[in-house]
């Protein structure tokens, strides 16, 4: 396999933008027939650029790009499809209200004399591909029933569809479950015993080390080393990966506890579907401790942090916090005794992408001291918005031009850490943390894990809710396992082996 | 220097599809006049286009009669505009600006014939408010709808338009109707007319419109309501989730709307009609899209849109008179103008615009209401 000419090279790419960012510094890349390829590297180092370049959405500026060895010139998408090249994006390019079929040949529709579509000559074809593939799919399924992983795979389907035999996909890992992950795998592995090439885009080390069969490391829109798993680890990936040593563990150090900082007693709420997602929950968290839940996604925690915060309204139980009844108290209210809270969605709820990063840092306290004031309070104080937002940039390293730059520029790890800037504030008695780091590097990892700690030792308590179950393993003083709507088990972090806490969140222990 | 060119960057860069639409309208109208006027006695005139754009802005702006004109007409378009404008920044479409209007300038002639004969002082502002209020509260019924029960604000705004021509036709023939006129009307609002400052009825409804201007923007970019209507307007959940009330927000925001609806029928009452009688033209409801829509939603915008949509109006009349030209090619302008803002890919390639905002946000929301989006109240 190691010595077939490569089916993809890409010599010497360089791209700065007109902002006059480096994107790809004389990047160099080789990809061979029937090879997984990971592209490791921060936010913002260049992978997507790169990928871009070579699926005709960015021209480059230098460089060369041959596939089978022959030079090519890239102008636009249709010319990389035309080439065998397949994309598949972070953000799904699907149409939700058609259906898989519909949406697998959408461009390329098989017509029967007299411009009627064919669907049903295409859903045969798509039950052939998926058969070959190892998935099962209904192709006259719509796109908005199906989960976020069933979705993945059509789009895979539509670039295999269209014979690609390069495919890219760009951090496809992000939006999956642990579950999800393990199949969107398998179904990789096939399409390479396949004979396709396909390039991994991705910022976990665990994942590449696990399905690569080469990897190369971008660091500041450079190729800084390439490497085949066996002869790496995930601490030298990532140290390559940021430039510096790294500590993938994190040093939780001695939590002490104090009194009981939130109560929550047979809390029970329904989903957007108006099932019982919430049966019953019971816990508290102390002040000074970070309680974890492990579940499986989808197994009512959003619904508990909802429920929480005060954007879902509970039907049964209490919530108590310092001592104060919060169970039906607005938003607004919870926040005011100290509440706080990271969402697992930062565009839904955590920002709004049109405003300027400043407003964003005050978002959550846009009507009190200092920031409002004057006449009746309502009048806003753009002194203080500004200050806060240069103080926060500094002490959460978010990387801005300045505070007027609306949110929506800035790379998925800054605006994460946007949300995390303003909502660790210093006055907290609880912080609610979901999903906190999903979509970061390494570094902004260690960042916001030591933030978290630092805040539980000034005293706040937290709830962490993450789909990583090593983030939970590794920060909780705490871990409960939520299954099907209930607690169903608590480890202290010493008992909470990785293999017991998975069983008991597969299973549900007994009761299941 | 550099912060003058800075600044001139900044206004292009808002500014310059408008511009340019506007442009591209004349343009293109000028071919429809030049076509048209081989169906007319004199036959094909290429020139024409030039000669009637001229009269035009003669008829406007190249006398005192004219720009007093012009600043009549554009007065309740200027506050028109801020209420359509207003209910963008909320992510709504207010299409009953026209009923909000009838209702204020309903109101404003009732309580001014009741006043008629009070001093001026006391008599037009509290025909000023009446007409406020009647207009507030005619856009709080579609904002409390919406923000309840989620009814779309496009469609009850569109069957209050119309429940409110009837429901006001009905008042003036059996509840108001004036004795001794001919036909149904209200009677003379006497010293509740709005003072006239300057000669050829330049009367206190236009400083007061301009002063509007200023207030909304105030609103929107200095307090935490504004930010709270722009906020839920940009995300409702992210509104939500920092501690707003989509519900009140959406009912206050149709409600101030309606309220400066409700003032621009008021003046046009006060300072122009003098009665209120079936059939008075609610043109300015729906003319105020389309300065909302021209103006970008923004004050100052809508303030430069409303003067050019009034010019058109004064100066339409002198256009036909020395050229022939019917006063209906306005119209054609008008729709041309909104037609290239909403296709502005059209005006970009033609004037090879590079501009960093591909999508006009009003028009997103135009789009997203007529295909019917969720009440931004959401589960609650």
């Amino acid at each position: 396999m190691g010595d077939q000419p490569p089916v993809l090279e890409m010599r010497g790419i360089t791209k700065r933008f007109p902002t006059g960012t480096l994107a790809n510094d004389a990047i160099d890349l080789e990809v061979r027939p029937g090879e997984i390829h990971a592209l490791l590297g921060e936010n913002g180092a260049g992978k997507s650029t790169l990928m871009n370049i070579l699926y005709g959405l960015v021209t480059p500026d230098a460089g060369e790009i041959r596939i089978d060895g022959q030079p090519v010139t890239i102008h636009d998408p249709a010319d990389a499809i035309a080439r065998g090249i397949g994309m598949v994006h972070q953000h799904f390019m699907l149409i939700p209200v058609l259906a898989v079929a519909e949406n697998v040949v959408l461009g390329q529709e098989i017509v029967r004399p007299g411009g009627i579509l064919d669907l049903g000559e295409a859903a045969a074809r798509i039950n052939l591909l998926a058969k070959k593939l190892g998935f099962d799919i209904d192709p006259s399924s719509k796109i908005e029933e199906l989960s976020v992983g069933q979705q993945q795979r059509v789009e895979i389907l539509k670039a295999i569809y269209r014979n690609a035999r390069i495919l890219v996909l760009d951090e496809p890992t992000a939006v999956l479950t642990p579950q999800e992950t393990r199949e969107i795998f398998e179904v990789l592995r096939r399409l390479r015993a396949e004979g396709a090439s396909i390039i991994f885009i991705s910022h976990k080390l665990d994942e590449v080390l696990e399905i690569a069969d080469r990897i190369t490391v971008i660091r500041r829109g450079k190729v800084v080393g390439s490497r085949r798993p066996a002869e790496t680890n995930a601490n030298d990936l990532a140290e390559l990966m940021v430039g510096r040593a790294v500590s993938l563990r994190v040093d939780r150090g001695r939590s002490h506890p104090g009194a009981s900082m939130l109560e929550v007693t047979g809390l029970r709420a329904k989903n957007d579907r108006g099932q019982d997602a919430l049966q019953g929950i019971d816990l508290s968290v102390r002040a000074g401790e970070i309680v974890g839940i492990a579940g499986v996604a989808g197994n009512g925690q959003e619904e508990l942090v909802e429920a929480l915060i005060g954007l879902r309204k509970p039907t049964g139980g209490t919530i108590r916090l310092g001592g104060h009844d919060l169970t039906s108290a607005s938003v607004d209210r919870r926040r005011d005794r100290g509440m706080a809270f990271v969402p697992a969605d930062r565009h839904k709820y955590g920002l709004v992408l049109t405003y300027p990063l400043d407003d964003n840092l005050a978002l959550t306290r846009y009507g009190d001291p200092p920031f409002a004031g004057g006449f009746a309070g309502i009048i806003r104080n753009f002194r203080a918005i500004a200050e806060n937002a240069i103080r926060l940039m500094k002490e959460f390293d978010i990387r801005a031009p300045d505070p007027k730059v609306p949110a929506g520029t800035l790379s998925g790890g800054n605006q994460q850490k946007v949300v995390v800037a303003r909502e660790f504030r210093h006055d907290l008695k609880l912080l609610v943390l979901d999903q906190p780091t999903r979509g970061l590097d390494v570094g902004s990892i260690e960042f916001i894990h030591k933030q978290v700690i630092g805040r539980r030792d000034g005293g706040a308590a937290v709830l962490l809710i993450s789909a990583e179950l090593d983030e939970v393993l590794d920060l909780s003083d705490r871990v409960l396992v939520m299954f099907r709507g209930r607690i169903v088990g608590t480890f202290p972090a010493e008992e909470a082996q990785r293999e017991k806490v998975g069983l008991l969140m597969a299973t549900g222990g007994a009761r299941a | 220097m550099s912060r003058l060119r800075q600044a001139a960057r900044r206004i292009w860069r808002v500014a310059s599809i408008p511009l340019l639409a506007i442009v591209l309208a004349f343009i293109v109208a000028a071919f429809v006049i030049v076509i048209s006027s081989v169906f007319t006695s004199t036959g094909l005139d290429v020139f024409l286009p030039l000669g009637a754009y001229g009269s035009l802005l003669a008829g406007a702006f190249g006398s005192g009669t004219g720009i007093v004109n012009t600043l009549v007409a554009a007065a309740p378009l200027i506050l028109g505009g801020l209420a359509v404008g207003l209910g963008f920044k909320a992510g709504l479409f207010n299409i009953g600006v026209a009923g909000q209007f009838l209702v204020g300038a309903f109101a404003a002639a009732v309580v001014g014939a009741r006043l008629a004969d009070s001093p001026t002082v006391l008599a037009a502002p509290a025909a000023m408010v009446a007409g406020a209020l009647g207009g507030a509260a005619f856009g709080f019924i579609p904002g409390f709808l919406k923000a309840r029960t989620g009814a779309h604000e496009v469609v009850t705004t569109i069957m209050l338009n119309n429940a409110a021509v009837l429901l006001l036709t009905w008042a003036v023939n059996d509840l108001v109707r004036a004795p001794g006129f001919s036909f149904p009307r209200t009677g003379e609002i006497g010293n509740s007319a709005l003072p006239v400052l300057l000669p050829r009825n330049l009367h206190l409804g236009i400083p007061l419109a301009v002063l509007f201007v200023f207030a909304v923007r105030w609103l929107l970019d200095r307090t935490t309501i504004g930010f709270e209507i722009r906020t839920v307007g940009q995300n409702p959940n992210a509104a939500r989730y920092a501690g707003m009330r989509p519900v009140f927000v959406t009912t206050l925001t149709m409600t101030l709307s309606g309220l400066l609806a409700g003032i621009a029928g008021a003046i046009q009452m006060l300072g122009v009609i003098g009665f209120y009688a079936p059939g008075i033209t609610a043109s300015v409801g729906f003319d105020s899209i389309a300065v909302a829509l021209l103006g970008r939603s923004d004050p100052i915008g809508i303030l430069f849109a409303a003067i050019l949509f009034g010019a058109f109006r004064a100066g339409a009349p002198l256009m036909q008179i020395e050229t022939s030209v019917p006063i209906e090619i306005i119209d054609i302008i008008q729709a041309l103008v909104i037609l290239f803002l909403a296709a502005d890919l059209i005006v970009r390639r033609v004037f090879r615009v590079r501009s960093t905002k591909p999508v006009i946000s009003e028009l997103a929301t135009v789009a997203r209401t007529w295909a019917g989006g969720t009440p931004p109240g959401g589960a609650t």
